[in-house]
């Protein structure tokens, strides 16, 4: 039982991640790391939604009809995005700033109604609460780390902490193309890794 | 426990009860975040009120008087002598809208000014944020759009453009003028000038600020 | 003029793919080969131009006249689903012939983050509905003619021999990437 959700919790981190693996998710991974601070962010926005959603829909799924069930989900994941965006709002008024429009565009992101109608909607509320973290862990990480190549290599920081002079800069990572290419370099380094 | 069927009235009952649900959830959280949102807001202006204006004893917030074009003017008092006033402008940016809060001293001198939004591309636009402050390369504090309107460089004026974020710099600008075309409208309504006077005045700041846009 | 600018604004320099990041799911799934794309840019730009229509009615008739702003993410969502599925049953109706071009792009149209960003947008951004409607149709233009663009990148690009590790998703992150910067340089022409 103990090894099954060391299984679960891995899944999303490692085997299945969300971003390097299934692809998933590719707006916010792409639009919110200019820096490794706000792709953090993010994914730890996304990782919230993705636990509470997932253990809402397993803890209701037996009471949803087959038929609407899809409107339903995203009813539960529309209503959690809103829930954090005004709390980030109250709290975190700087990091709501930045993420921006990202923030409510969380509800159309398709690990969450992925997750909800491949594991969820069949798996008990523990273990949808461990894939809903797993997923959630993997996708703040793989954000983090976009953010902290792109933040690297456009300005020469990480977390805001100066490792390279201030001209050293190749601004064309913190800028739109530089997104694509590092990502793109990014997954082709994991796929090396996963085959080996 | 056995699943629900799909029959047409359990799928009604099941939606309206999920959304009805929703919605009271987010009514009720709505309500207990308003209060901490409008006060994370109003530190936010506070703070930066300070900054672009000499030491004040009122309450500029709650003196503030919104313009017919959207800009919103802040009085700034010591007692009952105006230090300054500061202007909350706007203007189109490189990746989108640009706000800028700009203080002036009771002369009509800029103060200090604090960029209260933008979309600016980090590293190069972003840089507004200090560039035109006291030490950076394109300071403007001091100086009186009155005088002289502010422009870059490259326009034939006196104002060192941002490295490589010239559309950054213009809008900067564009928006330090009007604030200032505000201020000077504001003072003037407030010493008993017409408010006709004023309103020609800001629409020919206006055009004059756009001509110089293109 | 006004509307000009936010035409050129909203397809070349600020493309809705290249440089805002929506709708990449879509730029990256369906663009193997330049007639799906071409279908698909279709759709989007159909589906686009009437949600946001309807979503900005429904926030200042509905949300904004009883307070209710907070339900903005819920509300456009849950309408953007329902149109999806009504757009494709009256098409099938009135239109068998364009059903048949778009049918399958549509369901895939609800999750696309491009239609309710833009719907967002249009109200953030504080336009009219006239105003908001040329936007949403010129950012549907502008993600039809990524889309398109990409895949005829693609198309050439399986015909060439790609380094093992690139193969499939890197190259075509790296494409894009390339793409976006030749879009850079339509910034600053308004």
């Amino acid at each position: 039982m103990m090894s099954n959700k060391v299984k679960v919790l891995l899944n999303g981190i490692v085997t299945e991640n969300p971003t390097f693996v299934l692809l998933l998710g590719m707006c916010p991974t792409l639009g919110t790391t200019s820096s490794a601070i706000n792709g953090m962010g993010m994914g730890l926005a996304t990782l919230f939604v993705l636990v509470c959603s997932n253990s809402v829909i397993s803890l209701v799924k037996n009471l949803i009809p087959d038929m609407v069930r899809i409107p339903c989900y995203i009813v539960v994941i529309a209503s959690f995005v809103t829930l954090l965006q005004m709390v980030m709002q109250a709290y975190l008024p700087d990091l709501y700033q930045s993420l921006g429009l990202f923030i409510p565009l969380i509800v159309v992101n398709c690990i969450l109604l992925g997750r909800a109608e491949s594991f969820a909607s069949r798996n008990s509320v523990g273990l949808s609460a461990l894939d809903g973290l797993g997923m959630g862990l993997g996708f703040t990480l793989a954000l983090t780390l976009l953010g902290a190549v792109r933040e690297f290599l456009g300005t020469g920081k990480i977390f805001n902490l100066t490792l390279m002079s201030e001209d050293y800069g190749m601004l064309l990572f913190v800028l739109a193309p530089g997104a694509f290419i590092a990502l793109g370099y990014l997954i082709a380094i994991i796929n090396r890794f996963n085959k080996a | 426990m056995k699943k629900l069927e799909s029959s047409l009235l359990n799928m009604l009952f099941v939606l309206t009860f999920v959304t009805v649900i929703a919605v009271g959830l987010l009514a009720v959280v709505n309500e207990v975040t308003r209060e901490p949102i409008a006060a994370a807001a109003m530190r936010t202006l506070n703070e930066a009120l300070k900054q672009v204006v000499p030491a004040f004893t009122n309450n500029p917030v709650a003196e503030a008087d919104t313009l017919e074009n959207g800009f919103i003017v802040y009085p700034a008092m010591d007692g009952e002598q105006s230090v300054g006033t500061a202007v909350e402008a706007t203007a189109m940016g490189f990746g989108g809208e640009l706000r800028v809060l700009v203080g002036f001293d009771a002369a009509g001198n800029i103060y200090n000014y604090s960029l209260l939004a933008h979309a600016e591309t980090p590293g190069l636009g972003s840089k507004a944020d200090v560039w035109f402050k006291e030490g950076g390369r394109g300071s403007i504090i001091g100086k009186n759009p009155g005088a002289e309107t502010l422009s870059v460089a490259k326009d034939g004026g006196t104002v060192d453009a941002i490295t490589a974020s010239t559309i950054t710099s213009r809008a900067f600008l564009k928006a330090v003028n009007e604030a200032y075309q505000a201020y000077h409208g504001n003072v003037d309504a407030a010493t008993g000038a017409s408010s006709q006077a004023t309103a020609t005045q800001q629409s020919d700041a206006h055009t004059a600020a756009s001509a110089q846009q293109h | 003029m006004e509307y000009l600018i936010i035409f050129i604004s909203a397809i070349f320099v600020n493309n809705i793919v290249l440089s805002q990041f929506l709708g990449i799911c879509p730029f990256l799934g369906v663009s193997k080969k330049v007639e799906t794309a071409g279908g698909m840019a279709a759709a989007v730009a159909f589906v686009l131009t009437i949600a946001t229509i309807v979503t900005f009615l429904i926030q200042k008739y509905l949300l904004d006249a009883y307070g209710l702003g907070y339900l903005q993410t819920i509300t456009f969502i849950l309408v953007i689903a329902g149109l999806v599925q009504m757009v494709e049953i009256v098409l099938k109706k009135v239109s068998p012939a364009l059903y048949q071009a778009l049918g399958v792009f549509l369901p895939l149209i609800t999750t696309n983050c491009c239609v309710l960003g833009v719907a967002i947008l249009v109200i953030q951004k504080d336009y009219d509905l006239l105003t908001g409607t040329v936007y949403a149709f010129s950012t549907a233009l502008g993600f039809g003619l990524a889309l398109i663009l990409f895949a005829g990148m693609r198309e050439h690009m399986s015909l060439v021999k790609i380094p093992k590790g690139m193969e499939g998703t890197p190259i075509a992150l790296v494409t894009a990437g390339l793409l976006a910067m030749a879009f850079m340089g339509f910034s600053g022409i308004v």
